[in-house]
């Protein structure tokens, strides 16, 4: 049991760099997907007992996380006809170092945590903070919007991991909602991407900067 | 006694199968276009063809333009030697022999390279400078690489590090020995064998001023350190020392022999990738040997 969670768990790490190294916007968009959706079976492998909600979550997670917003994100990519260069701020090469650098780090950081005898021998506090690290050079270091958008799901794909560390304590509800905002937040960036694209005729959003009345 | 002849013998055995391999390798690639290809042998009559055949030599070079070549060749059949040979295990073999292996490599870099910056034309000393950027790289993921298994053994001889299997991280190790080996053996996703347009060379534009004997060494240094290659990536991921001699000879035989055609795949079925990307492929070799590292860290902990 641990040995599968570990395995898609490092994948999930795995899938930070490429994520990280990809220079086309279809790559990066697909490197989120497969990690929202390896993320997605993960609370299947962690809950013990048979739970109808705990399918229909994970079920969930996987249809949202793989294909709606992946869906949604190549159609605006596809309707205000956007390059699908990535044009990063910070190069691939930096960016894939500093990920692999988190990763090891993380590792390392998380052996020092006082953590729970059951969570102490998995990936998931390490891979949590190397995703986080991950989505958040995203954010930093690509200049278009969309790509900043997959950084903001690979940060949530990490928060949703150190989520799982309290998949007994807390309603699976709570996941449900996340989810569905999720959805709702990319959908409006969707229009806004459109909106931003034939307002300034570019996804740059160093140009934002300059917005006047 | 015995054991100069057991030298002898594993030299022979390196010296003669060694041009065996880009004959494999050109034959997957022939097949693969649907045409007959040269024979598998090519490469043993071309050796022979330029061993008889006189040294052409610039009146600018100095005599390091010969002797490059035949330092280089002798460093690869050094480092070739330290390597072991399935169950026959190494016929030298001392405490850090890892670390000479990677310099011998490096020595016949150096040489190749000064020969090459000797004949003073501008599109050696380029190629010089793109084959010594990229060494940079692919040396770090070798070193890596023969530091995660260092770790896995607790040891640093590779007469005992190839033994056992690398263990939890032998997939990434093999993915990243793979990228090294096409990187440092000038292979398609990096360099094409192919080419002959000066610009785009990396290797081969550095061996053009050379002729006759000098080439041929070359040439075997070079099929050399591709078997070199081949054999650390096999030795990597099997587990010799948990099988009978017979089997491992034939696993290892047999795992060179696909890694031949691995490299005829990928040259038949990938384009070459642009110079700007070349670092971006090394640095993904770096990483994958550095999470092997990481991946045997924590196991050792664990």
């Amino acid at each position: 049991m641990t040995g599968a969670l570990n395995l898609l768990v490092a994948l999930a790490m795995g899938l930070n760099l490429l994520a990280l190294g990809s220079s086309r916007l279809p790559s990066l968009i697909r490197a989120a997907a497969v990690q929202g959706m390896v993320l997605g079976v993960l609370p299947l492998l962690l809950e013990h007992e048979f739970h109808g909600l705990v399918w229909v979550v994970a079920a969930a997670t996987i249809a949202i996380k793989g294909f709606v917003i992946p869906g949604l994100l190549r159609r605006a990519l596809r309707t205000a006809h956007i390059d699908r260069e990535v044009e990063p701020l910070l190069g691939f090469i930096p960016s894939l170092l500093l990920g692999a650098m988190a990763a090891i780090g993380a590792v390392a950081f998380a052996g020092a945590l006082p953590l729970r005898p059951e969570h102490a021998g998995t990936l998931l506090v390490p891979g949590a903070f190397a995703t986080l690290v991950g989505g958040l050079l995203l954010l930093m270091g690509r200049s278009k919007a969309i790509a900043q958008v997959c950084g903001y799901l690979i940060l949530e794909n990490g928060i949703y991991l150190f989520g799982l560390l309290l998949i007994h304590a807390t309603p699976l509800i709570v996941e449900a909602g996340i989810l569905l905002d999720l959805t709702v937040g990319v959908f409006v960036i969707g229009i806004i991407v459109d909106r931003i694209q034939r307002e300034f005729d570019t996804l740059d959003t160093r140009k934002l900067t300059s917005l006047r009345e | 006694m015995t054991t100069v002849l057991d030298i002898l013998l594993r030299l022979a055995v390196w010296l003669l199968l060694a041009p065996l391999l880009p004959g494999v390798i050109n034959k997957v690639k022939a097949w693969i276009a649907g045409r007959r290809g040269p024979p598998v042998l090519q490469l043993y009559y071309d050796l022979a063809k330029l061993w008889r055949k006189g040294v052409v030599l610039s009146t600018a070079v100095s005599p390091g333009h010969v002797a490059g070549p035949a330092v280089a060749w002798v460093a690869v059949l050094s480092a070739a030697l330290l390597l072991p040979l399935g169950p026959a295990g190494t016929a030298l073999s001392f405490r850090g022999d890892a670390l000479l292996f990677v310099y011998l490599l490096a020595v016949a870099r150096f040489c190749t390279s000064c020969a090459a910056l000797d004949t003073a034309s501008a599109f050696e000393g380029m190629g010089v400078a793109r084959e010594v950027s990229y060494a940079v790289l692919a040396e770090a993921a070798v070193i890596t690489a023969l530091l995660t298994l260092a770790l896995q053994s607790n040891s640093v001889s590779l007469g005992t590090m190839l033994v056992p299997s690398a263990g939890a991280g032998a997939g990434l190790l093999a993915a990243g020995l793979f990228l090294v080996l096409l990187a440092e053996n000038c292979r398609v996703p990096f360099d094409d064998p192919n080419t002959h347009l000066e610009l785009t060379m990396i290797h081969e534009v550095m061996v053009l001023d050379h002729s006759g004997p000098p080439l041929a060494a070359i040439l075997h240094g070079a099929s050399v350190k591709l078997l070199l290659f081949a054999v650390l990536l096999a030795e990597t991921v099997l587990p010799i020392g948990k099988l009978s001699p017979l089997m491992a000879t034939a696993a290892l035989a047999g795992s060179v022999l696909v890694v031949a055609v691995g490299v005829g795949l990928v040259e038949s079925l990938f384009a070459r990738l642009a110079f700007r990307r070349v670092p971006m492929l090394l640095t993904t070799a770096f990483l994958l040997s550095l999470f092997a590292l990481l991946a045997a860290w924590k196991g050792a902990g664990a």
